[in-house]
């Protein structure tokens, strides 16, 4: 089984985010980029394919090459190679659209990507794959087992869980529960320097399927005054929450 | 030109934010002078619809069509759209949307952009504004494509309504069928979603064992809210991972957020951000969460809450 994992490379979830250039560019200084956590259960799930059923695994990522020491720690992880197309990541159609032509050139049949990415939250680039090359996808994906080329996966609904199968190719959108957050693998001394001799390709491809712009960003109004009630006048409490705040 | 708005329906119940895409669309079609088309998929009652504006209905029947599979909705919604010549087309923010507008955007050759927080402050060109950086900060989007799918942030338009006569379509759509199929559905027992709920009271580590959630089940109960946990308690198993709240957990954009015992990490109040009235009950004052609170209790979570639940019950009896 070959796999592929797409892999995001984002802000650290504890980053303070900020913004420069009249609110126009993302601040990076003092940022930690890392593997996007809903990729990172992804390539979780994927190395222990390898491990179990021997599946070769794939990283790659559409970026400039920040990216590099991202897709690196995927292969010290271990994943066994990497691909990044060298484009900055503009859009999701873009993102898209370069991935599928990797992916249409190297019969791949499982690919996973995260259900969004922390920092835009589209959770748009597994679907488009899927609908460009005509592969089966779920998102949300919380469960996957593949016996033969079929697949049961588990996803996410609003209010329970829904269990679905299919054959492959398959895409999904990963999230955790698809592995614990114990589950995740800390790359070892052992695992850093296999990936130095691991193949690292750097793909030159573009795309002009471009349909969005981000224009500027703002940031959420900062702290507003909060009232504080006794414990002992739980009254008070509600008589805000129904006539101030309305809300009960 | 019209404005399509894909309706959930479950059971003939409609859900709630479709409402509020049909009220978004409402004022959408203000701006760009378009005719609103709802589009139901096996659901008998409309009524509710006429309350937000519709100028139609399009309603699809298809025993294939009974169980949600992203593949198929999106096709057939795909297919109407081009019947339609729609050139937007708005749907929520849920689950199932965002799993299926990814894909209709291939096929409508369309812009998706999701978290859609305000109707658009330009139309030429079209720009609007989204969440992004998982609720941390919003960004104004330029949409170039002809075709337009925007799904709407829950609670950021609100519900406005304005009764229309729509005149109701039964309409036959073919669709390919794909060949992802359901095996079964597993709904977590007797519990409001968070997705659905208008207030969630949601806990952390200060209830120090799962055994102890029942003070928060009891109130939930009586708020008709649902359950949600911070990130800690969902990793130590206390509480199924569906119930995780934050940034790799999920984001809750309710009425009334209740957070106990929850000392407030920069990635659980990131995703509780966007909800509108939040209230902290915690013992330590200096816990984040009472800087972005609206109302807060420094107090003991084990005497509180069930005081709280009392009081609210007792409430609840008297303004019913």
């Amino acid at each position: 089984m070959k796999i592929l994992v797409c892999i995001s490379c984002v802000p650290d979830t504890t980053s303070k985010i900020n913004f420069n250039n009249n609110n126009t560019e993302f601040d990076n200084s003092q940022i930690q980029y890392v593997i996007n956590p809903n990729d990172e259960f992804g390539l979780t799930r994927a190395i222990w394919f390898k491990e179990n059923d021997g599946a070769e695994v794939d990283v790659i990522s559409v970026g400039l090459d920040n990216s590099d020491q991202i897709l690196r720690k995927a292969l010290a992880i271990g994943a066994d190679r990497g691909f990044r197309i060298n484009q900055e990541a503009l859009d999701s159609f873009q993102v898209a659209k370069l991935l599928s032509n990797h992916i249409a050139n190297n019969n791949y049949d499982l690919v996973i990507a995260g259900r969004e990415s922390i920092d835009y939250n589209g959770g748009m680039v597994p679907g488009i794959i899927a609908e460009i090359l005509n592969f089966n996808y779920v998102t949300n994906c919380i469960g996957l087992e593949i016996i033969d080329k079929s697949a049961k996966i588990k996803r996410e609904i609003e209010g329970g869980i829904e269990t679905l199968h299919c054959k492959l190719p398959l895409i999904i959108g990963a999230q955790k529960g698809l592995v614990e957050e114990s589950d995740l693998k800390i790359p070892n001394m052992r695992g850093i320097m296999q990936a130095r001799q691991k193949p690292y390709e750097i793909i030159e491809d573009k795309t002009e399927e471009i349909k969005t712009k981000t224009l500027r960003f703002e940031k959420p109004e900062s702290d507003k005054e909060i009232k504080l009630v006794s414990p002992d006048n739980l009254d008070e409490l509600i008589h805000y929450l129904h006539n101030e705040a309305k809300v009960i | 030109m019209s404005i399509l708005v894909f309706i959930e329906s479950n059971k003939n119940e409609i859900k709630k934010s479709s409402f509020e895409s049909l009220s978004y669309a409402k004022k959408l079609s203000k701006l760009i002078s378009s005719d609103v088309i709802a589009l139901t998929i096996n659901c008998s009652e409309f009524t509710p619809l006429g309350d937000f504006g519709p100028d139609k209905i399009i309603s699809i029947k298809d025993k294939k069509l009974e169980l949600f599979n992203a593949h198929n909705y999106a096709d057939v919604i795909s297919n109407v759209s081009k019947s339609v010549s729609a050139k937007n087309i708005i749907i929520s923010d849920s689950i199932n949307c965002k799993y299926l507008a990814s894909l209709l955007s291939v096929k409508l050759n369309a812009a998706f952009v999701s978290n859609v927080v305000s109707i658009p402050n330009s139309t030429k060109p079209f720009i609007v504004k989204r969440s992004t950086f998982s609720n941390k900060a919003f960004c104004e989007i330029e949409i170039n494509s002809e075709i337009k799918i925007l799904s709407i942030s829950k609670n950021s338009i609100g519900l406005n309504k304005s009764r229309s006569e729509p005149i109701i379509l039964n309409s036959e759509i073919n669709f390919n069928e794909s060949g992802l199929a359901s095996e079964s559905i597993k709904v977590s027992s007797g519990s409001v979603s968070i997705e659905d709920a208008d207030v969630v009271v949601s806990a952390g580590r200060g209830l120090k064992g799962p055994e102890n959630w029942n003070i928060i089940e009891d109130l939930a109960k009586t708020l008709n809210a649902a359950t949600a946990c911070s990130k800690p308690v969902s990793d130590m198993g206390w509480r199924p991972h569906s119930e995780h709240v934050g940034q790799t957990g999920k984001p809750v954009s309710t009425n009334l957020y209740i957070a106990i015992g929850i000392s407030g990490a920069v990635q659980h109040l990131a995703g509780v951000s966007s909800s509108k009235v939040k209230v902290v009950i915690n013992t330590d004052p200096e816990a984040p969460f009472f800087k972005i609170a609206d109302y807060g209790i420094v107090g003991d979570a084990f005497e509180v809450v069930p005081k709280l639940n009392q009081k609210l019950k007792a409430f609840k009896a008297e303004n019913n």
